[in-house]
């Protein structure tokens, strides 16, 4: 199973390979992301850590930190 | 534990999960509270709400600006200071000045360029000195003099709950306990007629419970970031107090809760101190000339010394 996740703070996209059952917070962690510091969305709605993704999946991960 | 059986979409220390519609009348309750617990606003204010075009200052002038429309004796505007970042503020400006039209609130620009003659981006060149550190004595005495032009009996900022927790550790680390007894959600040590009382209704509200505010009301705008941030002193303390966030959720509620209950008594303890008037500007000043004032007759004397330097060059 592959999932994208678009990582907003550095603009950049990536694929990556996932089993099943595996949970937004495990993407976060994976990519060394710290959940305090991100929004992340699935077709514009937005999910929390302990939602379980599916094949095909595309994460917008947002930074809710104030750029300034 | 999920507050129904709707998508949450924020979890909140304590593990409590929101779905759209309640973590919405929780953020917008927990605003209206804070501005009643701490006594943001009075009858016929005239605030002025400090926008830069972020999500913090936009959350802050769209709820104010609800509050003025069931309150009409209360007045909203906003007011944006253009530091001259280029590739930055002029973007977030953008942003700041098409929201505010769409909500009715009028909004006025003021820049560094006009009131110090050069913009940011320029300063940095000639003078040695760290951005953040001349860029924040600006804007604030900036929006201090601004506020008391336009009339505005209030100043309200987007500051929340991290940023507060931010400078609460800042000034710890620092030892300037006297920093810290000008904070809290309504600000200043003493009523001075100079200054203009600051308030920050979103003082309770964490950064991570703002942006999904704002994500979920289309008010979010895309990530840009100061690019003089990276050197900061208060980026550095942000990511230690996430990382603390992350390993033990509600630590920075918990800052924030511990400091409140410290605050009369450090307001009491520099309540004293003497607070005169800039020579120079007329602006409030714990010193002699206030700081900007200083930072002004740097650059004045840098630009006279380069002005020099290029007349010897031409010679």
């Amino acid at each position: 199973m592959h999932i994208k996740a678009y990582i907003e703070r550095e603009d950049k996209e990536k694929s990556i390979a996932i089993d099943k059952g595996t949970t937004v917070k495990e993407v976060l962690h994976h990519l060394k992301i710290n959940p305090v510091t991100v929004i992340v969305a699935r077709n514009n709605e937005i999910v929390t850590g302990d939602e379980q993704l599916k094949d095909g999946d595309f994460l917008n991960i947002i930074s809710v930190i104030s750029g300034g | 534990m999920e507050c129904c059986q709707l998508q949450p979409v924020i979890e909140l220390p304590g593990e409590l999960k929101l779905c759209k519609t309640h973590f919405i009348e929780h953020f917008e309750g927990k605003v209206l509270r804070t501005i009643r617990q701490f006594n943001l606003l009075d009858k016929d204010d005239h605030i002025g709400v400090a926008v830069s075009g972020g999500k913090d200052s936009l959350t802050t002038v769209s709820l104010l600006k609800r509050l003025s429309d069931e309150n009409p004796r209360i007045t909203i505007s906003a007011y944006a200071i253009d530091e001259g970042i280029h590739g930055y503020r002029d973007a977030t400006l953008i942003t700041a000045k098409k929201f505010c039209e769409s909500i009715g609130v009028p909004l006025h620009v003021f820049s560094y360029e006009e009131e110090f003659g050069m913009p940011l981006d320029e300063i940095l060149k000639i003078l040695d000195v760290k951005p953040c550190s001349i860029c924040g004595i600006f804007r604030r005495y900036l929006l201090n003099k601004k506020a008391k032009e336009l009339g505005f009996t209030k100043v309200a900022t987007g500051h929340n709950m991290d940023d507060e927790a931010q400078s609460i550790m800042m000034n710890q680390f620092r030892n300037d306990l006297k920093a810290s007894a000008r904070l809290g959600p309504r600000t200043g040590l003493k009523e001075h007629q100079g200054f203009v009382t600051r308030i920050k209704p979103l003082y309770l509200c964490s950064e991570k419970e703002v942006a999904t505010y704002a994500f979920l009301k289309g008010i979010l705008d895309k990530f840009t970031e100061c690019p003089n941030v990276v050197k900061s002193y208060r980026a550095e303390v942000r990511d230690t107090l996430n990382e603390f966030e992350n390993k033990f959720p509600g630590t920075k509620h918990n800052i924030i809760s511990s400091f409140l209950g410290a605050l009369p008594l450090l307001k009491g303890q520099f309540r004293d101190e003497a607070l005169g008037v800039c020579p120079q500007c007329g602006e409030p000043s714990a010193k002699d000339v206030c700081n900007a004032c200083k930072w002004a007759n740097k650059l004045t004397e840098a630009k006279k010394t380069i002005l020099i330097e290029s007349g010897r060059a031409g010679n």
